[in-house]
């Protein structure tokens, strides 16, 4: 009995906020709601029909394109550093820092720094001067802009990742491999990428639920607007602005179902296994 | 020289991450006639020209969002190294049926989005009465994350356990062992997880955005929020906010970086 005791307010508040509220969603999912109302109409499977089916709905997937794409550039710059700073480096903790420091700021402070670097006139039209599109009022740029600085602000994590399972590799690998004749490539190629395996393909998980889940970046720097919404924006909106809390509700658990089938792929493709490094 | 393309690049990702945060701080000390009549590059010309800092200090009402959201931040993080230090004693110390159950429940309650919940967490929290209370915040936050239990019993584990055996043949019961033993012990632990929640805390936007809609329960991401109508022609003003809500965030990086890169790390490992 006495275990129960101690675990007793760390479940009770996980179960009251995340658990009651996933069955709720369930059930609202496949009713009409405005959620004040006592009475649910039910609705069987209308409210997926139309998550899918409705264009304003399915077309948020691939604004999620953008993000996931940018993911893929924001792994790549941080597996490039990561790899630069694990050798001696003058100023390593200086860069180290810098590079990581995006990743601790306020999403509405960096949302207003990057309104202000995007704005005509701003700082980037000044830089690049010429003929400059709007960066954010332009539908066709408008998610590049904002994936953009989804990358300036997430990069450092990944980052500070990579860096760290780089660093958890013995040293003496590299010496060894020195001495073989092996170059930063080949210590690359064949130390760094396999010791490292297991968090890369974690991040491109990640970058899967992640770039579908975005929210604060559009919502602070465009609302939406210009064809920058998001899944979370327009599941927001349903909910809280047009009270379809049965639709919203729909849209979350198709959210909910796409990020546990990708969690069971990774757990599928990648057992729970270290690599053998020496 | 064959470090040139290195060093190179380290320098033109550093530029890339200050100049767009050097360019506010630039704009948050001119005038706004000097912001209309100068390009971004150009730095202020006084320094210490705080005008536009005593003008978002009040008009942002920024005391109130730096208090509310103090009070946040004492009360769920205390809340969370009780409510997470005592779960961890559990699953370290006790063996118990459904000891995995409730692990897993907290691993795979990681899996779901928070944001995407919200609809009906809404609901909950609206039923008991906490929307537009500060208290909707702090029970919210207060739920202990996995990446908290985990650091919490990875660190739990390196104490020995004949520690406790030694304490209870003195006649100590099982929670005096935690608060005089294992508590103190933890405190690395606890300052790990106090700081990383505590700037997830502090940057969280959406929960009281959506709970704490009344102006007197801003906090800093809504407190800064505001600005975003009305100040839109004036942007020194908004500038000169944004580096107020930055400020804190690098005093505490700075101070505490070890701590930061050891927490970011522990909670991805797992």
């Amino acid at each position: 009995m006495k275990p129960w005791l101690y675990v007793a307010p760390a479940l009770a508040l996980l179960i009251t906020f995340t658990y009651v509220p996933v069955v709720n969603m369930i059930w609202y999912s496949f009713h009409y709601w405005d959620g004040l109302s006592t009475v649910m109409e039910p609705a069987g499977w209308d409210n997926y029909v139309r998550v899918f089916t409705d264009e304003r709905y399915w077309q948020v997937f691939r604004v999620s394109l953008y993000y996931f794409g940018a993911s893929f550039a924001q792994i790549a710059i941080a597996l490039y550093f990561a790899t630069v700073l694990s050798f001696s480096t003058r100023f390593r903790n200086l860069f180290k820092g810098i590079l990581f420091f995006p990743y601790l700021l306020n999403g509405v402070a960096v949302g207003f720094v990057f309104l202000y670097l995007f704005q005509p006139g701003g700082t980037l039209d000044t830089i690049l001067g010429g003929h400059t599109p709007l960066w954010l009022g332009d539908p066709d740029v408008a998610n590049f802009s904002l994936a953009g600085t989804s990358v300036w602000r997430f990069t450092g994590l990944n980052f500070v990742l990579f860096l760290g399972a780089i660093q958890s590799i013995p040293g003496e690998i590299y010496e060894a491999a020195e001495i073989d004749g092996a170059n930063r490539w080949h210590q690359f190629r064949h130390i760094i990428a396999p010791g490292i395996r297991r968090i890369i393909s974690l991040s491109v998980i990640l970058a899967i639920s992640g770039s579908l889940s975005v929210f604060e970046i559009p919502f602070i720097m465009t609302g939406g607007a210009n064809d920058t919404r998001t899944f979370v924006i327009q599941a927001y909106d349903t909910a809280f602005q047009f009270r379809q809390i049965g639709l919203a509700s729909a849209m979350a658990v198709v959210l909910l179902l796409i990020v546990l089938a990708v969690t069971w792929l990774q757990r599928l493709l990648l057992p729970d296994e270290e690599v053998a490094l020496s | 020289m064959r470090s040139v393309p290195k060093y190179l690049s380290l320098i033109v990702a550093s530029v890339i991450v200050l100049v767009p945060m050097v360019v506010v701080l630039f704009a948050a000390f001119k005038t706004h006639a000097e912001y209309n009549s100068t390009g971004p590059l150009t730095p202020p010309r006084d320094w210490l020209n705080l005008d536009n800092f005593a003008t978002a200090w009040t008009n942002g009402h920024m005391l109130r969002g730096f208090w509310n959201t103090t009070i946040i931040l004492a009360i769920s993080l205390t809340g969370t190294v009780f409510v997470g230090t005592l779960a961890a004693y559990a699953i370290s110390r006790f063996a118990f049926a459904l000891k995995r159950v409730v692990l897993g429940l907290f691993l795979v309650a990681a899996l779901v989005p928070g944001v995407t919940t919200q609809v009906a967490t809404f609901q909950i929290v609206k039923s008991m009465g906490l929307v537009n209370s500060l208290w909707s915040a702090i029970v919210l936050f207060l739920g202990t994350d996995i990446v908290s239990i985990y650091i919490f019993i990875q660190f739990m584990q390196s104490i020995p356990k004949s520690l406790d055996a030694a304490a209870m043949i003195d006649g100590a019961g099982r929670f005096t062992v935690y608060r005089r033993i294992i508590l103190p012990l933890m405190r690395p632990a606890i300052a790990t997880v106090v700081i990383i929640k505590g700037i997830a805390i502090y940057n969280e936007f959406y929960i009281p955005f959506l709970y704490l809609r009344s102006p007197d329960l801003s906090v800093i991401s809504t407190a800064l929020f505001r600005f975003k109508g009305p100040y839109g022609a004036q942007w020194e003003t908004i500038a000169a906010c944004t580096m107020i809500v930055i400020l804190p965030t690098v005093v505490i990086f700075l101070l505490l970086q070890r701590f930061i890169y050891n927490g970011i790390t522990a909670g991805a490992t797992k």
